[in-house]
Parts: structure tokens; sequence; C-alpha cells
């Protein structure tokens, strides 16, 4: 529950999604990633510091670098989709019991 | 407690069931028909539908758009293909992400429930790489956005 707090939140940033976007097509080192961005490089190691604690990316060793890429079970996995599904419908939902209780006071509305 | 339950079936599809307090007729309406749509069928805060069609009759054609209001948006396309007022509807649809992915067969069943509805919703499960690109362009918070500008971003 835990992780997937830290991942709602981590994905509710634009750049960290657009880093996720970038990461999607491959792996990446701090510095390639911090370049489209025009950010500093500590500036962009905090939002991969959110997204590692998320479990969403992870490093590679490779000698001196440190290529980030997606976690495999973060975003292969069916539970990460179902549990996207699961908060999607569940927001929607609320809000169509609202509807619902607005539409129809207690007669029926039968057009 | 959420009311609401969402699991797998097999692994070709996604049954989600889930009890409104209205009658049978007010849930099918909310699901069919492009003005109430519009209001809940909505996402994150400050997410809305600017375009919702949806044809009522099979074949006819199903398109929302969703912004969220600062130029992000994605879409989706699809057909009606049955009907059955006030208890089933039979649906396609694609999201454009802006690729288009591939065709979600949706069956949603509206069933008497005391005074309520019992709604059975049972969707195609979009294969790993399908799930994988849902994911990473951001739609975890709710039926969010793919970035229609990426490249401008990462260009």
């Amino acid at each position: 529950m835990q992780i997937l707090d830290s991942s709602f939140a981590a994905l509710a940033d634009p750049t960290r999604r657009a880093i996720l976007a970038r990461l999607a097509m491959g792996e990446a080192t701090v510095l390639e990633l911090a370049r489209p961005f025009q950010m500093t490089q500590p500036a962009i190691s905090r939002h991969l510091k959110v997204l590692e604690t998320a479990g969403l990316i992870e490093q590679r060793v490779d000698g001196t670098r440190r290529p980030r890429r997606l976690a495999k079970s973060a975003l292969e996995g069916i539970d990460a989709y179902l549990d996207m599904l699961r908060r999607a419908f569940d927001t929607n939902y609320h809000r169509l019991d609202q509807l619902l209780a607005e539409m129809n006071p207690k007669n029926g509305d039968p057009k | 407690m959420s009311k609401m339950n969402l699991k797998t079936e097999g692994d070709r599809f996604v049954v989600v069931t889930r009890r409104f307090a209205a009658s049978p007729e007010a849930v099918y309406r909310a699901h069919s028909e492009p003005e109430l749509l519009k209001k809940w069928m909505l996402g994150p805060p400050g997410w809305t539908m600017p375009v919702c069609i949806a044809d009522p009759r099979p074949g006819g054609k199903i398109r929302m758009e969703w912004s969220d209001g600062n130029g992000h948006g994605f879409y989706l396309t699809g057909e009606n293909l049955e009907m059955e007022p006030y208890k089933r509807l039979v649906h396609v649809e694609r999201m454009h992400l802006p690729d288009p992915t591939p065709d979600n067969h949706v069956e949603t069943l509206f069933e008497a429930d005391g005074d309520g509805t019992l709604m059975i919703m049972r969707m195609t499960l979009p294969n790993a790489e399908v799930r994988k690109s849902m994911l990473a362009t951001g739609m975890e918070t709710g039926m969010e956005a793919s970035y229609n500008n990426l490249d401008s971003m990462l260009g």
C-alpha cells in the first residue's frame, strides 16, 4: 500500500511522467535525462529519487555509469495496471453516485 | 470500504462490479447518454470532457476527448455494438495515445439489486506491452493524459 501511494504521488508530477515516458523508450543516465528538461542535475536527481522510492524505476550499475530504467515489476505487472484502473474507476464512480443522486431524488425519472 | 470489485477473469478479461443506489434505467442512461457521461467519466480533478459523442444505437460512433485545460489531453474512439435498454450495453473502444491501443471490447450489464443496481462490466485485459505504455504515459492518476506534446518536451 505504501508503494502504491508513493507511485500515485510520483506520477502526479508532469516532469516525472515525462521522465517515465523517456525511459519507456530505453535506459538513460541522469545527464541524458536532464538535457531536454533544461533542469539542473540535482533537480532531476530529486525527481529520480521519488520515482525510485515509488518502485517505478531502478538503477543499473555499468562501471561508473548508473543508467536508470523502468522497473519491470512496476510497469509490466498486471497488478500495477489493475491498480491504475481501480483508482480511475473508483474516482469516476464516486462522481457517478452524486450524479445519480441528482438525477433521481426519489420517485424515479422515467424519461 | 469500497463498493467496487475489480479482478481479472482468466488472462483475457477484467471484470468490474459496482453497486449504485439508483434504478437500472438511471445507471444505464448515465453510461450511454453523452450529456450524462461527460459529467462523471472525467478522471482527475481539473480534467473535463469537451467532446462527448455517443450515438445510442448499434453501429453508432463513440468519441470522447479529455482535456486538462492546459493543452494536454487524449481521446478515445469506439462504436456501440449492442444496446438493450436498461439491461446491457456492448461497445468497443480504443485510446489514442496518440497511437491507437488495441480494441477494448466492453460488455456492461445492469441488474436490479434491491432498490439499486448492480453493474457488471467485463472488458478486455490489454497485453503487457499495452499496459506498460498506458502506465508510462501517466494514466495512473485517473483516465489521464498522454502527452501529445511529448515530442516537443523531449525535443
